[in-house]
């Protein structure tokens, strides 16, 4: 697996090598004009949680990979805009990105919403576009151009179910923000749940803004029988869910998404987190995997880079874009150009690549190439991540 | 009464004493200015950011907190002086445009300079909820709570007790008579930007242990500190935190009651409700038009 | 009087020249894209400067509007199926009968309390979009199909920017019409108009539903024209931004509304490359051109050349 990495990297060293001699010999590295690649993401507004890390982590890596001589002997550029959570604006950025700055490839969307806003332009323009947003719909039906790098949101309730069933409780309520992958997640929950036997037994929401959930959990708290309460939603939203259902007193167990994956979650909810479950990728307890497991080498590298360069712990959100990233690297690395239709098509090929995620293996039908196994079921335990066995 | 509306009843008025603080900085620079200062809400967020910044500097956090609070009543002086001052003169729309400008300005800086991620400040003693009759509420609540009556109480001394006081509700009910009266109005609008500005951070810092704050964190806050202001009849402070409890427990009761969905609606058609039969507010003056 | 007619049919001629070479001056699609955009925007800022700068009301919430004729048009055209044409005109409809019937209650407030009504109005329509969802899409937004007649970027410039010039020319009549002078008095003042007698509201009430028309065709047409509609379009902060386009040109000035459209849509995407930088510098600008130049940038220059004229 790592050796696949190993070939990439040196690939990507040798020909930085034979840019650098083109560089002695030109006077002029930049003769070759760079990479372009585009992104747009939630860097500010109730998604800056996602977009923030997803930001910093592909401004970190194009610098190493410029230092390391650049792809193809070409130096790649980022092209960033900030959309905030409104889809609108995302559709301005690629229409922007993809006439003005003419990218060859965009890496981007932290929200559901904005990633299927722009769909219609990427498929049009035919622009290789690796989506960093939860919702199942993004590749199912799988798109032409369109792939994703994070867990779906489908997958996120398939695992709390699996965990709910391993545990015998069956009757749960939920509690969903009102925002595009709340409002996803929810959706798939309600369908997945009777395969599981589970039972929702209320549905409450809450807006992307809002500072108090005590009305909306204290009606949960009110219907019996509940035994589990899942929250669909990300940002600081499920923090202040968590602190409101300890003031509440309330005792059943309380899942969270993968749409949490941060240590400032932990650090937003304080004690109120103890205790609290949600699926989750192996980035997030890098240093207590198994030896053995092949996904360690690459998160805890990433994980080093990333709080080496910004400080602080790194957050699956990041770990999205740096898989995205990678991936159409890899990908361009292979096409041996920026030709779009070839880029694509090496994306749709990409296999037993090792990322933050998991395993990922792409092909014509499954435009993500993530299986539940990628995901880990993690518990809040003295306010750090460990594995659930 | 059941312990379900009890618990409505604590969140709401949690929140609505913070909207009523809010309300009451837009109240008082209503009076000095009659503008309108869209950029209360950011005073709010710097007390809460300033607060995470100075406790991450190490200082304990009493010293954090005066800190946070120095540090935003000096952007409210700023704002009179380099934004207002200079203006003088520009109809009260400009001067509200003036405003929206340094919103932004003071959230572009928060952003940069603090970075956008949210935080938590601690709570002042303790997050173990307590239990009355069956609903529960938190330490915070009652800081936020018992601190919003002290600083009513001291408001209200300042503005019947003392010169400075009486000269701020002299310029507002007549600013040219307080001039000939040998009121320096400029000097009173200088310290009621900074008083605004110190009463936002107050409520700022008081209710972030709870909603958790971010540079984005003075939107909302403001919005429903001005639905407060409004709500009591603009420039009558007492009014302003009646309005902010009456936003903040109508909020809470429909999100228990109704539809969770609608619950900020719900605050909003109560305002239009109360002027459209009220067109001054709940408590304001109904006086009649200066020609 | 006589002094305006002239840059009055001036300002016609120099903003078709504008609009007529405006083309060969954009190099791609955005580019093209954003001045449609200022198109949209200046169309709804002339109308929303007919109720600030001559009607002298201040409102909050005129983002509802574009998003009432933007869903309106939506709905009725993916979910029912009509054609968007008639979507548009019933939006429309909708939207002006709506404005008519809260409009008095409404503008009987005075000043601020207009102003937090029209705003608390505004934000209750965006809450009613962002909420129901199986009609609106959520917050996410939603798809809609375009006209099919129009596909090509270029005919939506050439039709946008005619239809701004009608909106240029129609408000520059009714400003010098005796209705316009009516409403003059009602912002000179409004107990003084109703001495010599004025029908204050009736006026007052006329001008709301024009500018709410006026938003309502712009949000249907800036829906067909993208493809694609979002709550934000409805939201506060829509509204205050066209508030602040209108002030920023110049209140009581036809023309100082396309201007501070135009600079205010162009302006954020100039900034983009300041990345974090760009939300403070922006604001600085606004600050800085208000108190600088409080009456607006096309006032304000206006009378620097009449100035320079006399000496």
């Amino acid at each position: 697996m790592t050796s696949r990495q190993n070939s990439i990297k040196k690939t990507i060293a040798a020909l930085g090598m034979v840019a650098g001699a083109f560089a002695v010999t030109a006077q002029d590295a930049q003769a070759a004009d760079p990479i372009k690649i585009g992104t747009f993401l939630s860097v500010t507004g109730p998604a800056s949680f996602l977009g923030d890390p997803e930001l910093k982590t592909l401004e970190l890596y194009i610098e190493k990979l410029n230092e390391g001589g650049g792809v193809l002997g070409r130096q790649l550029e980022l092209v960033q805009y900030d959309v905030g959570v409104d889809s609108k604006k995302a559709i301005t950025a690629v229409k922007r990105l993809i006439s003005q700055d003419e990218v060859d490839v965009i890496i981007g969307g932290s929200t559901s919403g904005a990633t299927m806003a722009v769909v219609p332009l990427v498929e049009k323009a035919g622009v290789p576009f690796i989506s960093l947003a939860g919702a199942v719909a993004i590749v199912e039906p799988v798109k032409k151009w369109v792939f994703k790098t994070p867990h779906t949101d489908k997958m996120a309730c398939g695992k709390i179910f699996e965990d709910l069933q391993a545990r015998g409780l069956t009757t749960i309520a939920m509690i969903s923000g009102t925002g595009g992958f709340g409002k996803s997640m929810n959706g798939q929950c309600t369908k997945l749940a009777p395969a599981y036997n589970i039972k929702i037994a209320i549905s409450e929401s809450y807006g992307p803004k809002d500072t108090d959930m005590t009305a909306q959990l204290t009606k949960i708290k009110g219907v019996d029988g509940v035994q589990a309460v899942v929250n669909a939603g990300f940002g600081q939203g499920p923090a202040i869910v968590t602190k409101n259902y300890r003031q509440l007193g309330m005792t059943a167990p309380l899942y969270q998404s993968h749409g949490v994956a941060s240590k400032k979650f932990i650090e937003l909810a304080g004690d109120a987190a103890e205790g609290v479950r949600l699926p989750a990728a192996a980035l997030l307890v890098a240093d207590t995997l198994p030896d053995g497991d092949a996904q360690k080498p690459v998160v805890q590298a990433y994980s080093k880079d990333y709080s080496e360069a910004y400080g602080g712990s790194v957050s699956t959100f990041g770990g999205h874009a740096y898989d995205g990233l990678q991936i159409a690297v890899a990908a361009i690395v292979r096409a041996g150009s920026t030709d779009k239709e070839a880029v694509r098509n090496e994306i749709e090929k990409t296999s037993g690549y090792v990322g933050t995620g998991g395993v990922v293996n792409m092909s014509a039908d499954d435009h993500l190439g993530l299986d539940l196994s990628a995901f880990r079921m993690l518990e809040i335990k003295n306010g750090d991540w460990s594995i659930v066995k | 009464m059941s312990a379900e509306f009890l618990q409505f009843l604590f969140s709401g008025v949690t929140l609505g004493a913070t909207y009523g603080l809010v309300g009451l900085g837009f109240s008082i620079i209503y009076n000095a200015s009659n503008v309108i200062n869209f950029a209360q809400g950011e005073f709010v967020m710097m007390g809460g950011m300033g607060t995470v910044f100075f406790l991450g500097l190490g200082l304990p956090m009493p010293v954090a907190i005066l800190a946070a609070i120095a540090l935003t009543t000096l952007f409210g002086f700023g704002l009179e002086r380099f934004a207002i001052a200079p203006a003088r003169g520009a109809n009260v729309v400009t001067l509200i445009i003036i405003t929206i400008g340094a919103s932004i300005v003071m959230r572009g800086l928060a952003q940069v300079v603090w970075g956008k991620e949210f935080h938590a400040v601690p709570p002042f003693s303790g997050d173990e909820p307590i239990t009355i009759a069956g609903a529960t509420i938190l330490p915070q609540s009652l800081w936020v709570l018992g601190i919003t009556v002290l600083l009513v109480i001291a408001l209200r001394f300042f503005f019947e007790k003392t010169i400075m006081g009486k000269a701020i509700i002299a310029t507002s009910l007549n600013r040219d008579a307080a001039m000939l009266m040998g009121i320096n109005v400029r000097f009173v609008l200088f310290i009621s930007f900074g008083l605004s500005a110190a009463l936002g951070a107050i409520a700022g810092i008081l209710v972030s242990p709870i909603t958790l704050t971010n540079f984005e964190a003075g939107i909302m806050l403001g919005l429903k500190g001005f639905c407060a202001a409004i709500l009591g009849g603009l420039g009558n402070g007492m009014g302003a935190v009646a309005g902010g409890l009456i936003v903040g427990i109508a909020e809470a009761m429909g999100a228990g009651y109704l539809i969770s969905e609608y619950k900020d609606a719900i605050a909003f058609v109560l305002i239009l409700l109360v002027l459209f039969f009220k067109p001054s507010g709940l408590f304001g003056k109904t006086g009649t038009e200066r020609v | 009087m006589e002094k305006l007619k002239s840059p009055r049919t001036g300002g016609i001629l120099v903003l078709c020249a504008i609009i007529a070479i405006l083309p060969a001056f954009l190099s791609n699609a955005f580019q093209m894209e954003i001045a449609i955009l200022i198109f949209f925007n200046a169309i709804v800022c002339i109308g929303l400067n007919l109720l600030i700068g001559y009607g002298g009301q201040i409102s909050l919430g005129h983002g509802a509007f574009v998003g009432l004729g933007a869903y309106g048009s939506a709905i009725l055209s993916m979910g029912q199926g009509w054609d968007p044409l008639l979507a548009m005109v019933i939006a429309a409809i909708f939207t002006g009968v709506l404005a008519f019937v809260i409009a008095r209650p409404i503008l009987k407030l005075k000043g601020h309390y207009l102003a937090m009504a029209t705003l608390g109005m505004g934000i209750i329509i965006s809450i009613v979009i962002n909420t129901e969802d199986q009609f609106t899409g959520g917050p996410d937004g939603m798809y809609v199909d375009g006209l099919s007649f129009v596909t090509k970027q270029i005919h939506w410039y050439w039709i946008i920017g005619a239809l701004l010039i009608f909106s240029v020319w129609a408000s520059l009549n009714l400003i010098h019409s005796p209705i316009g002078r009516a409403l003059r008095a009602v912002h000179g003042s409004e107990v003084a108009a109703e001495v010599v007698g004025v029908d204050t509201t009736r006026f007052k009430v006329m001008i709301f539903v024009v500018s709410a028309v006026f938003a309502s065709v712009v949000g249907s047409l800036g829906v067909y024209y993208s493809n694609f509609v979002t709550p934000d379009i409805a939201g506060f902060f829509h509204s205050i931004e066209l508030v602040v386009m209108v002030v920023f040109g110049g209140m009581a000035s036809t023309f100082g509304a396309v201007v501070g459209a135009a600079i205010l849509t162009t302006l954020p995407q100039f900034l983009t490359f300041l990345h974090d930088y760009e939300h403070l510098v922006f604001g600085l600008i606004l600050m800085l051109t208000m108190i600088y130049l409080p009456k607006g940038l096309v006032p304000t220059i206006t009378a620097f050349f009449k100035k320079g004229d006399k000496s």
